[in-house]
């Protein structure tokens, strides 16, 4: 183990996870390990790929970094908060101060419009959408280029329309992380650039890190770093040569120490 | 400041919209439910309601007689004394409940009382003409007697008034006498008789007790049925019918009477209406547990449907007590929207059966209504139990993990 626990609540990395595994159908001849001993440090501002072919794992890993399924073991910081112990209802909490998500393109509630899809993480919280709000969300859909479709229904919207509003919605309460799984998966060449762009400008308007899972490698030469995923093991970390250094990146595989600059 | 239910109710509306087919199937079950729960209650209130109008109309909730006479046996038994074995009965004569003048105030002051009627009441002939008809007489006070069984209410034709040698007749008789109102009849006991004139013929809902009654004043039953100053029986209207029972039993403790309640006198009717209501509960409880069983289905299709939503939204932050709630809320809309609809229906049954379903005098046979307070508690109980009905499919929506529903 390169990581002792002490050292890593201490390093203030946004996103540390160290020496985690994941097996699922424990107990059941089926029992598969899907992770096996994976560490990875993510800091503020980063923009992340998270590469690898079916099968490596990394919706699984997006998974356990987004909160929605726990490691079987290993230890796993986020915005300086140690998730193991949890419950779920921390977890929840914790997911909702820390974390937005854009799903593949279906994944926005079809009984609900483009607008009340993205005020939907206020009314989870409150209970009501307040003024504030929904101007807020108002003003995120009109950013990503959609006051005219803010009353529609994703039905109604094309796909990179849809994956648009889910980058409003991820981003109405300004989270630290942002996590796109195949964020222009099913999306033409032409929606999936659209798509990209808009999470990079987003990017580069506020200091909120993204992790995006692609198998996509024309997006992945996009990003800042990449990390690929192999067997449930990181198989390459680096910078995209080309790309800014100096952001703030910070990258560890599970080979080395971090390479704080 | 957090809206109370804001979330869930907005999330379970606009569900339960999208739905559009199974919202509607399952609102219509729920009502069809609600309108036979209610309708039930109302068709078998009305018709109690009825049953115990016209069979305790013309009764006294609590009577007070003398004891019967018995045949006293030997204090004790001793060895060797001789012991009849075999008891003739005593005929029971007619007898006046003694000291009744002075029992009456205290009957009056009796918690839970409304009012008390002396009477004196026997059997005669009535005779007119040819015609001659076997009757029970009965002496009261008008005024005190119309307090205990409303009789004022029951004249058909007449009026009432019970001046000394004037009398009330039961309809029937009076058809099988040919007697109308200012009619004269002859009434017999034994050995007397005395002519009197009749003011009022009574409908007292019973077929052989409007052949057999005759009302006349007190005095004259007294001098006919040779108990001069006398009354068999002391008449009770309590200000609550159901209290007699418990009333007759503490009565019984204090005075040495013989004192039955309504109850004991019509064991057989209290047995029938008690084996109605639980019928009837019976049949309500069944209804519910098939509208409570058909919301939690159609609710448990939901939870599968939406399992991607539900990811979605426990991803965005719902909690699993949010994710609950939410279909608890539509468990609930879907009882209370049901027991609206139910209510309406009921509303109309009741009043198609008032409006066809008639008895062969071309009147309803007996009025059904539909009480504010069943109406709401029916409704109570329908959102009550939809609420029940969504925990199941609550749960296990919430144990859905919100990673394995954003997969599907």
């Amino acid at each position: 183990m390169v990581h002792n626990a002490p050292a890593a609540a201490q390093s203030g990395h946004l996103i540390e996870l160290v020496d985690v595994h994941k097996s699922y159908n424990i107990g059941l001849p089926s029992e598969a390990e899907v992770l096996h001993g994976l560490s990875l440090s993510i800091d503020r501002g980063e923009f992340v790929a998270l590469i690898g072919p079916s099968g490596s794992g990394k919706s699984t890993l997006l998974n356990i970094v987004g909160l929605l399924e726990r490691m079987t073991t290993g230890s796993y910081r986020i915005n300086g908060t140690a998730v193991a112990s949890l419950d779920d209802r921390a977890l929840t909490m914790l997911r909702r101060d820390t974390l937005g998500f854009v799903f593949q393109f279906h994944h926005l509630l079809p009984a609900f419009t483009a607008l009340e899809n993205v005020t939907m993480p206020g009314l989870i919280r409150e209970g009501r959408v307040s003024r504030q709000q929904l101007e807020r969300a108002r003003e995120l859909l009109a950013t990503v280029g959609l006051s005219d479709a803010m009353d529609k229904r994703p039905s109604e919207l094309s796909g990179g329309m849809q994956q648009r509003v889910a980058i409003a919605r991820a981003l109405v309460f300004d989270p630290p992380v942002v996590l796109a799984d195949e964020p222009t998966g099913n999306l033409d060449t032409a929606s999936s650039d659209e798509v990209f762009q808009e999470l990079r400008r987003m990017h580069r308007e506020r200091s909120t890190s993204f992790v995006i899972v692609t198998h996509d490698p024309r997006l992945a030469a996009r990003c800042d770093r990449v990390v690929e995923l192999v067997d449930g093991a990181i198989a390459r970390d680096e910078p995209v040569a080309g790309s800014l250094p100096g952001q703030g990146a910070s990258w560890t595989g599970s080979g080395g120490p971090p390479a704080r600059p | 400041m957090t809206a109370w239910l804001g979330f869930e109710t907005r999330v379970a509306v606009r569900f339960l919209r999208e739905g559009r087919l199974q919202t509607v199937l399952i609102m219509v079950g729920v009502a069809a439910g609600v309108a036979v729960i209610a309708y039930i209650s109302a068709l078998v209130t009305g018709l109690q309601n009825n049953t115990f109008n016209k069979t305790l109309g013309g009764q006294p909730h609590v009577t007070l007689q003398s004891r019967d006479d018995v045949v006293t046996p030997a204090w004790r038994k001793e060895p060797g004394a001789v012991v009849f074995s075999d008891v003739q009965a005593k005929a029971q004569r007619l007898r006046s409940v003694s000291n009744w003048q002075s029992l009456l105030p205290l009957l009056e002051q009796w918690p839970g009382v409304a009012a008390v009627s002396p009477i004196v009441a026997g059997g005669g002939l009535a005779i007119r003409g040819e015609a001659t008809q076997s009757i029970a007489l009965s002496g009261v006070d008008l005024d005190r007697y119309d307090r205990v069984v409303k009789l004022r209410e029951k004249v058909v034709a007449g009026t009432a008034r019970l001046e000394p040698g004037e009398g009330i007749i039961g309809i029937e008789l009076a058809s099988d006498l040919g007697l109308r109102p200012g009619d004269r009849l002859l009434v017999r006991t034994g050995t007397v008789g005395e002519t009197v004139r009749v003011t009022a013929l009574v409908d007292l809902g019973v077929r052989e007790l409007n052949r057999r009654t005759v009302i006349v004043p007190l005095r004259l039953a007294q001098s006919l049925l040779g108990l001069p100053g006398g009354a068999t029986s002391l008449d009770l209207a309590l200000s609550d019918v159901w209290a007699a029972k418990d009333m007759a039993t503490d009565m019984r403790r204090q005075f040495p009477y013989k004192i039955e309640s309504w109850q004991e006198t019509n064991a057989q009717l209290v047995s029938a209406l008690n084996a109605q209501s639980v019928s009837t509960g019976l049949i309500r409880a069944i209804v519910l547990v098939v509208v409570v069983l058909g919301i939690a289905s159609v609710l448990v299709v939901s939870v599968v449907q939406k399992r991607r939503e539900i990811g979605i939204l426990r991803a965005m932050g719902a909690t699993r007590g949010q994710m609950v709630r939410v279909f608890l809320v539509q468990g609930g809309i879907v009882g209370a929207a049901g027991s609206v609809l139910g209510l309406g229906l009921a509303l109309l049954m009741i009043f198609l059966f008032t409006a066809f379903v008639r008895g062969a005098d071309g009147q309803p046979l007996f009025v059904i209504t539909l009480p504010a307070s069943l109406a709401l508690q029916v409704a109570l109980v329908a959102s009550v139990c939809g609420v029940l009905a969504a925990i199941a499919p609550a749960r296990r929506a919430a144990a859905m993990d919100p990673a394995q529903a954003i997969r599907i």
